[in-house]
């Protein structure tokens, strides 16, 4: 167990930002929070990290927890003279090659003697991210990390946060808004809105009666479209060799080409 | 060498120089520029302390000042209010109690300025001691803390939650300052600490491509500041101080001006200096 919260909860000016949320990350796993905007994600978030003290509840965290937060919003004032390799050393002391293999992971490498103020906004994002993942962190926090973000580098920026979860082993608390990567990525899924709605498995969220009220049908549709991806394949011409809809269907073609454009789309992600 | 008054006030100058720089950096980090001026309001209300309880004048200027370096911590946890309102709010509240303080006071006829605003030219062997020793101290505190200090100055929460300890670093920080500005009020007066503090960091900041290289090139600033400054003012007769100031202004005109030529061919850099926030909102 890296991080657990126990019935944890933040109150400001007599107000509940977020109560009740019991969750653990362990090493190997993303769990992802989900939930509409001022729901008390970013908050729980810190909340696991310790930037923010819990005013009910536990929360315990791993003894030298090596953590990196990538927060939702970092200003960074522009009387700092700060370049994108300084800014990866902020917590951390690192090697060039350390540094550079963090860059390149996110294809940032042509960036590292670039001033922090003159990124564009997904470039702040990704060196946001190298700087999170250098030095084998035990314990990731990304909140919003791909927000700006191009959508080949979005695609490819989940790809690596997978891939880091599995080549560290190292637990991955994601807060995203990107429903379709959320549910493919993750290993668990908690749902928030002032307090935990549903959480378990994507699948089981994303059925839920919580998570259609929370998120609308279209999105738990977009959801059932996104599993029902594992149910056929593709036979070479592109038609569909075990669909059990299609076959039901008169008018084949067309099916065909409704599913082929949501398979390329889940694919690419 | 230190017979000479010019020469104490050359070596005093610089000693001052080389502490503002760092932590002048610092500050206008944090855009804290005004906590030089808060906590010379305050002083005044250090030496009405001191008058009072037949205390040391220095130390009650200090104890004054990090109490009132705490209240600014505090306050910038508490209320939501951005620095610079606290430290207005802080400045003319403490600059009004000392007044208060003093007025209740009717035994002390005394020359206040005399207390709070030294003049770099009547500097002492004792004060160069004082400036260089407590330097010494105060710059080994803060190179033992730069990281994490400068972690937190462009984080907080970031620091926080990778393992800093900002409000520990904060804590040492405000500390260094008030004691700074404390006891070299006294020795070099109010006008040349803050001015130190603020503008050669603020002219280095247009060099620096990293935060330790802008510690050092305000280093050098500020030293050239005085040189030029004091041998100014033996050459045209003009007050010591002020003429400091006047030679670190200089430096920062000349600073503006040749970096944004040569940032104009890059075109990177270009379309930050319209508006410097725009990669990173």
């Amino acid at each position: 167990m890296l991080v657990s919260l126990e019935n944890a909860g933040i109150c400001r000016s007599e107000k509940w930002l977020v109560r009740g949320v019991s969750m653990t990350v362990d090493r190997g796993e993303i769990v992802t929070l989900i939930g509409p905007n001022g729901s008390g994600k970013s908050t729980t978030a810190k909340m696991a990290l310790g930037v923010v003290a819990a005013d009910e509840g536990v929360t315990k965290r791993k003894d030298k927890l090596h953590a990196k937060y990538v927060p939702q919003k970092l200003r960074l004032n522009s009387n700092l003279p700060l370049s994108v390799t300084r800014f990866l050393r902020l917590t951390d002391s690192a090697d060039k090659v350390q540094i550079h293999s963090a860059l390149r992971a996110t294809e940032t490498e042509h960036l590292a003697a670039v001033q922090m103020s003159n990124l564009s906004g997904g470039e702040f994002q990704r060196v946001m991210l190298a700087r999170a993942i250098l030095n084998s962190p035990e314990f990731l926090v990304l909140d919003e990390p791909v927000q700006g973000v191009d959508y080949n580098g979005e695609i490819m920026l989940y790809k690596l946060i997978e891939d880091i979860r599995d080549s560290l082993n190292c637990g991955i608390l994601l807060i995203s808004h990107d429903l379709h990567i959320v549910m493919s990525k993750t290993d668990r899924v908690i749902c928030l809105n002032g307090h935990v709605c549903c959480s378990g498995t994507p699948a089981k969220v994303a059925s839920s009666q919580e998570f259609k009220s929370l998120f609308g049908d279209r999105a738990a549709s977009g959801l059932a479209l996104y599993e029902h991806h594992h149910d056929h394949e593709h036979l070479p011409d592109g038609s569909i060799r075990t669909d059990k809809r299609t076959k039901t269907q008169n008018n084949v073609s067309s099916k065909n080409l409704v599913s082929n454009d949501v398979d390329e789309a889940n694919e690419n992600v | 060498m230190f017979d000479d008054f010019f020469s104490r006030a050359l070596i005093g100058g610089f000693g001052v120089a080389v502490v503002a720089g760092p932590l002048g950096c610092f500050i206008i980090w944090r855009r804290l520029a005004y906590f030089g001026d808060t906590l010379s309001h305050s002083a005044l209300l250090g030496v009405a302390i001191a008058l009072l309880l037949e205390l040391n004048i220095t130390l009650s200027v200090f104890i004054v000042s990090v109490l009132v370096a705490l209240m600014l911590l505090l306050l910038q946890k508490r209320a939501s209010l951005s620095s610079d309102a606290l430290l207005g709010l802080l400045a003319h509240s403490v600059l009004a109690i000392g007044l208060v303080a003093l007025a209740f006071m009717t035994w002390v006829r005394v020359d206040l300025m005399g207390f709070l605003f030294g003049d770099i030219l009547a500097i002492t062997t004792v004060d160069l001691a004082l400036i260089w020793g407590g330097g010494a101290v105060v710059l080994a505190f803060l190179a033992k803390i730069w990281r994490a200090l400068f972690a937190a100055t462009v984080s907080y929460d970031l620091a926080l939650a990778e393992g800093n300890k900002p409000d520990q670093v904060n804590l040492l920080f405000m500390v260094l300052m008030a004691a700074v500005i404390a006891v070299s009020m006294k020795i070099v007066g109010v006008l040349l600490i803050t001015a130190l503090l603020i503008i050669p960091a603020a002219a280095a900041r247009r060099f620096a491509t990293s935060p330790e290289q802008m510690a050092v090139i305000a280093i050098i600033l500020g030293i050239v500041s005085v040189y030029i400054g004091l041998n100014g003012s033996l050459e045209f007769d003009t007050p010591a101080g002020p003429s400091i100031v006047v030679a670190a202004l200089a430096c920062f005109v000349l600073s503006v001006l040749p970096v944004n030529i040569l940032r104009k061919r890059t075109g990177r850099s270009q379309k930050n200096l319209k508006d410097p926030d725009v990669g990173v909102s």
